[in-house]
């Protein structure tokens, strides 16, 4: 079947089967490579997108449920402020989880632009990151939140 | 990567969605309901699910209705778990669906898809069971309003064919307090080793229950049990266990008896914030 | 200018944050064929029958591949593994079949069309068990595989390899020791979970090249052992390894490629696609060893250790791949950064039903050293004497003996001493135990570590840096870019000798074994040490062509001139100088005459002087340097269901010289939450039948954000005289004291010895019970 989709800001179309997920047809059809299969079971989060403005793990829907919705993918960001702050606080290491997380703090910094700490964990741990020890990734979430950031809390468990 | 084909079907009214159901089940083709598809999807990849045709019940308007009356809430089952949870329309219901998988992944779950999943974990049916709140369900015979307990008996027993549209609150169970406490086995995203909830009504504080057994559960006469208030709460504890619908589960989450030691515990904390 | 040291952001920086950073399976294209495996159900049994028939009929496949198409036995160690099980499966999860269709979905559809008869047999499922005297044999052949030097298989059982270390005299240590104490420690498997699971693409072209790219941390390796097991020329072997989404040891095993290239030849060398899902990742795919380890150690009653005899019985699992070279490892370095001058260790590798093992970041070490400082927790509790006292007074120093005879120094060892005062302070150790309230109460475990990145004697690393018509520099390297970082740092080591801006080194990611200098292999914390001594050397040959030419030009002696700012210059007189760009692609004179041309560096290393482990006697030298440590974990347990949260991570580790700060941070922080992670909620669970039940993300859960302590991490720095600026390997050693602190941590807090991984809140409280996990 013919589908459309906004993805990145344009129009797009492709023959796809119904049981193709919108992670395959992204990476198989439109070659956005950034959309990454960890677990194809939703456990991961390495292939979250935006799809209508909320964080999606991509490996969960068919991508005939997302037709006409308005797709991000990692290639749709550019300078975004959650991309500079991934970088400054070196919250990545091996890169393969980062489009991922970077898509959920960027949805979160839209969504929630003071988000408070329970929030930011309960969006944050959709996603895996097996390098760091995600103190770097909370730098670099609450530089880009702006809300002014909490001491580390030696008791957060 | 789904290894067979299926078509898709999105309908737009209850009554299209029903008769998709009833032609495609004529030709043979298996159809099966889905709203968040979460589940479909990842069983569908691993061979544990297969269907000729899926319908898709998120187009339909009543299955997205989420309203708020003076007397009747109102929730459509394919709304989200995080769409629940983000109205703060009623938060025994919004908290424990926020407690069930990962915030993204909730933005997908749906309500009746957790309600009617293939695991035994089912949480977010469990405010629906303290609340007694009914249950809208269409199918070939049209549509029908059925209180809970009738449906629900350790899973929901739906006529085939048919597939939830909304679950039906009283409004006045939104100001009473509640409590709603998931455990599990040491990571903060994970299947419970019990979910508590409870829901202080005037005539008592009401119980259900997660993971204790292998379906999620109220049972009269656990609750008759906890809420013996002349007894000592270890020992109205120590009668519901003796009630329990089942014996308490065993698997790689949890054996039965630290299993028990944790709802033992988790329902001496409950108790005590709700009685005070 | 100077660059070490800083935190100079990974160079790959923004193609990661924007999808453009490419891995294996990010490689689509129309024409390649996919594969997928049939794979066994059974941990144990016999392959009565293939039937590929209904299969290969199916729309779009075009081959079938199966056991019975190649006898080849693969293993660096030993050669004991088919690529495809022939007759035989050993573990739940091993492949059977491979399936090569025109896309996934059809070959995935015909795999599960793939009808295997197959006849259980009895299942090992331990160490323990596998060493009984009925256990079934699982390599009725052993005694006629291909083996390594330092391989000593016991052909009629299930040991796959011994090796022995004696040093000193152990009767006169029992005689000189006041107090004896037994411990043991038992955990199972576990997995690597990188990310990006394994894949594989291979094609074979019409030239005879064979072109394989792969996820792998050792693409070198790769193209040699191809090359071995199929005797095929190297030279016609290519592999090429672009970014690699995390690998911790995982991506060392060579497993996928032979697949791939089997599957490719079947279908007349067209490419084929190999991905794993992630159950096949974790069940299918090598993961971590497990031991069964005993340690007694004999001590005088003051808390000096005059003896220690340590057994380890490691979990081999079906295949032995790397399982007794991390084994060989964890017996070099049994002692621990300890001084104990007699000393006896037998190492059994032990065959089981399980996945079979790859390295795992540490290589034996939080292995060792989990069994080591848990067996020295428990002499402190019978000495009466305080933890951090015993560890201080028998910690070893220069001067003294290594396991395996080396002579240390204060350049070989490192300054474990420094480290552990350090830790004594930032821990507050004083008030390392406290009750918050009735129920909870917080305490915090310490544990010292050592490690000594111990590889083939002969290994190597070269670099290459040539340079742009605007005076700026490429190296290139066979270093893998897994996430450590490397290849930044060793654009900042380049960037420091030649005194230009890190910036103007351009680096190349991905390794191509047809023209990128070798590097051994991206394991063992060893990409700053040899691939930085070779990118030095390439430097300073480059420098040296340069100041040829400027001399030249500039009508002066090499000797007098020096390089700096991107211009050579005359040391006395910086204003007589010629850019770098006017010379490092020749210099024209005004009329036209050309000399030099252009500068192309090139540097090797190979390392010096190592010598294998004696496997009688632990004799050698098995690296130039151990990685010294103390790290320190706190935790707060609720005495009623003993679930704990995970309070402070403390980490003091010599890191001769950080050459970049927040690089070094993050890769000790990461290793820890690794360690943390595992020691607290890894494992796989086997039901009777010896299969996995958690082969998935969400029952085999990992840390998530939140969960993690809060980390402090220093470093102290006792440059070893042989690495690049005294660099020490640190990319594994945040992880290694990690799973015996936790363990302190608990069993301090839970007044009960703890003894297992992972600690699980239930394991604790069945140990408060009596029950299992106590010693």
């Amino acid at each position: 079947m013919r589908l459309e989709w906004r993805i990145n800001g344009e129009g797009r179309s492709a023959d796809i089967r119904p049981a193709d997920l919108l992670l395959d047809v992204l990476r198989e059809s439109f070659g956005l490579t950034g959309a990454k299969p960890g677990c194809r079971n939703g456990d991961c989060g390495a292939c979250t997108v935006m799809a209508n403005g909320l964080p999606m793990k991509s490996c969960l829907m068919l991508a005939v449920e997302a037709a006409g919705q308005d797709i991000v993918t990692i290639e749709g960001l550019a300078n975004a402020p959650a991309q500079r702050a991934f970088i400054e606080m070196f919250a990545f290491q091996c890169g393969y989880c980062t489009p991922g997380f970077i898509l959920n703090v960027h949805a979160l910094s839209l969504a929630h632009p003071q988000a408070d700490e329970a929030t930011v964990r309960s969006w944050l741990q959709s996603n895996i990151c097996r390098c760091t020890s995600y103190e770097e990734i909370r730098e670099a979430v609450y530089s880009v939140l702006g809300s002014a950031r909490g001491t580390i809390d030696a008791t957060n468990g | 990567m789904i290894g067979f084909d299926f078509d898709y079907y999105r309908p737009s009214s209850i009554e299209e969605a029903v008769s998709v159901y009833q032609r495609l089940e004529g030709q043979g083709r298996h159809p099966v309901y889905l709203s968040g598809s979460t589940e479909f999807i990842t069983f569908a990849r691993v061979g544990l699910m297969c269907s000729g045709a899926v319908i898709d019940l998120k187009g339909i308007p009543e299955c997205r209705m989420l309203a708020a009356g003076e007397r009747e809430m109102t929730f459509g089952a394919a709304l989200t778990l995080s769409e629940l949870d983000d109205s703060k329309a009623f938060p025994l219901l919004g908290d424990t669906g926020a407690g069930i998988a990962d915030r993204t992944s909730r933005n997908k779950i749906t309500l009746g898809g957790n309600v009617c999943s293939r695991l035994i974990y089912k949480e977010a049916v469990l405010p629906l069971l303290l609340t007694d709140s009914d249950v809208v369900v269409a199918g070939s015979s049209g549509i029908r309003r059925v209180p809970i307990s009738r449906l629900f008996d350790r899973e929901m027993r739906l006529g085939r064919g048919e597939f939830l549209v909304q679950f039906i609150v009283g409004s006045s169970y939104r100001s009473l307090p509640y409590a709603s406490v998931k455990k599990r086995k040491a990571s903060a995203i994970d299947y419970p080793v019990v979910t508590v909830t409870a829901l202080a009504a005037p005539q008592g504080v009401r119980y259900a229950f997660s993971g204790l057994c292998a379906f999620p559960f109220r049972s009269e006469a656990v609750e008759r049990a906890l809420n013996e208030r002349g007894l000592p709460p270890e020992e109205r504890i120590r009668l519901a266990a003796g009630m329990l619908p089942e014996p308490i589960l065993s698997d790689v989450k949890a054996s039965a008896d630290y299993r028990e030691l944790v709802w033992r515990l988790t329902l001496t904390d409950v108790m005590e914030a709700l009685e005070s | 200018m100077e660059t070490i040291g800083q935190s100079v952001p990974k160079k790959e920086s923004p193609d990661k944050v924007s999808g453009a950073a490419m891995y294996t399976a990010d490689r689509i294209e129309a024409r390649m064929l996919h594969a997928r495996y049939v794979i066994s159900p059974y941990a144990h049994a016999r392959i009565a029958g293939v039937d590929a028939a209904e299969a290969s009929r199916m729309p779009g496949v075009r081959a079938i591949v199966t056991g019975q198409d190649s006898d080849v036995l693969t293993g660096e160690e030993l050669r004991d593994r088919p690529v495809i099980a022939r007759d035989r499966v050993r573990y739940q999860g091993e492949i059977v079949a491979v399936v090569v269709a025109d896309t996934e979905a059809q070959a995935k559809g015909a795999a599960d069309a793939v009808r295997v008869r197959y006849e259980p047999l009895p299942v090992v499922h331990s160490p323990a068990a596998a060493l009984r005297p009925d256990a079934p044999i699982l390599h009725e052949r052993l005694g006629e595989y291909v083996r390594g030097a330092g391989v000593i298989p016991i052909p009629g059982t299930n040991v796959a390899s011994v090796i022995r270390i004696a040093k000193g005299d152990m009767e006169q240590g029992w005689a000189e020791s006041e107090i004896v104490v037994d411990n043991r420690v038992t955990f199972g498997p576990s997995d690597h979970a990188a990310m990006e699971t394994r894949s594989a693409i291979c094609e074979i072209r019409p030239d005879g090249h064979i072109v394989i790219e792969s996820s792998t941390q050792v693409p070198f390796a790769v193209k040699k052992y191809i090359a071995s097991y199929f005797g095929i020329d190297s030279g016609f072997i290519i592999v090429k390894t672009p970014f690699v989404g995390g690998a911790y040891g995982g991506k060392t095993a060579i497993h996928l490629e032979p697949i791939a290239y089997l599957a490719s030849r079947a279908v007349g060398g067209r490419k084929v696609k190999l991905v794993n899902t992630r159950e096949e990742d974790m069940v299918t795919s090598p993961g971590r060893i497990g031991l069964d380890a005993v340690v007694r150690l004999g001590s005088t009653r003051d808390g000096r250790i005059q003896a220690a005899q340590i057994l380890y019985h490691f979990d081999g699992g079906a295949y032995n791949d790397k399982s007794s070279d991390v084994a060989r490892a964890a017996a070099a370095d049994c002692s621990g950064p300890y001084a104990i001058r007699n000393l006896h260790c037998e190492c059994l590798t032990v065959y089981t039903n399980h996945t079979f093992p790859a390295a795992f970041r540490g290589y034996g070490h939080s292995e060792l050293t989990m069994a080591m400082e848990r067996a020295i927790d428990k002499l402190a509790d019978t000495l009466g004497m305080d933890p951090w006292d015993v560890r201080m007074i028998n910690s070893i120093k220069p001067g003294d003996i290594a396991p395996t005879r080396d002579r240390l120094t204060r350049s070989n060892l490192g300054d474990i001493q420094t480290c552990l005062r350090r830790l004594k302070e930032l821990s507050d150790w004083e008030s390392s135990f406290s009750r918050v309230d009735d129920y909870k109460v917080r305490a915090t475990g310490i544990s010292c570590f050592w490690k000594n990145s111990s590889i083939d004697s002969d290994a190597g690393s070269g670099a290459i840096l040539l340079f742009n018509p605007d005076g700026s520099v490429n190296l290139e390297t066979g270093v893998v870019e897994i996430g450590t970082g490397t290849k930044t740092v060793l654009a900042q080591m380049v960037a420091e000798r030649f005194g230009m801006s890190v910036d103007r080194v351009h680096v190349k990611f991905a390794v191509n074994t047809l023209d990128t200098p070798e590097h051994w292999k991206t394991v063992a914390s060893r990409g700053t040490f040899m691939a930085g001594r070779a990118a030095l050397k390439a430097a300073d040959d480059a420098i040296r062509q340069l100041k040829d030419i400027a001399a030249a030009v500039l009508k002066v002696v090499p000797e007098d001139l020096a390089i700096g700012g991107e211009k050579v210059f005359l040391r006395d007189d910086p204003s007589l100088s010629i850019p770098v760009k006017d010379i490092c692609y020749g210099y024209k004179y005004p009329n036209g005459h050309a000399i030099g041309g252009q500068i192309i560096g090139r540097g090797v290393y190979i390392q010096r002087r190592i010598e294998p482990l004696n496997p009688l006697t632990g004799e050698g030298t098995p690296g130039p340097e151990w990685g010294v440590g103390a790290q320190a974990v706190e935790i707060e347990l609720d005495l009623r269901d003993c679930s704990y949260r995970l309070l402070r991570s403390i980490s003091v580790i010599d890191a001769g010289r950080v050459l970049n700060l927040k690089g070094a941070l993050g890769q000790v922080m990461g290793a820890s939450a690794m360690g943390l992670s595992y020691a607290s909620r890894e494992a796989f669970y086997y039901n009777a039948d010896g299969q996995v039940l958690d082969p998935t993300l969400r029952d085999y859960t990992l840390m998530r954000y939140g969960e993690n302590p809060a980390y402090t991490v220093e470093f102290i720095e006792n440059p070893c005289l042989e690495a690049p600026f005294g660099a020490r390997a640190l990319g594994e050693h945040g992880l290694i004291g990690m799973p015996a602190a936790l363990a302190s941590a608990v069993s301090r807090a839970a007044g009960v010895r703890l003894n297992v991984l992972p600690l699980f809140p239930e394991t604790v409280w069945r140990a408060r019970n009596g029950g299992e996990g106590t010693s």
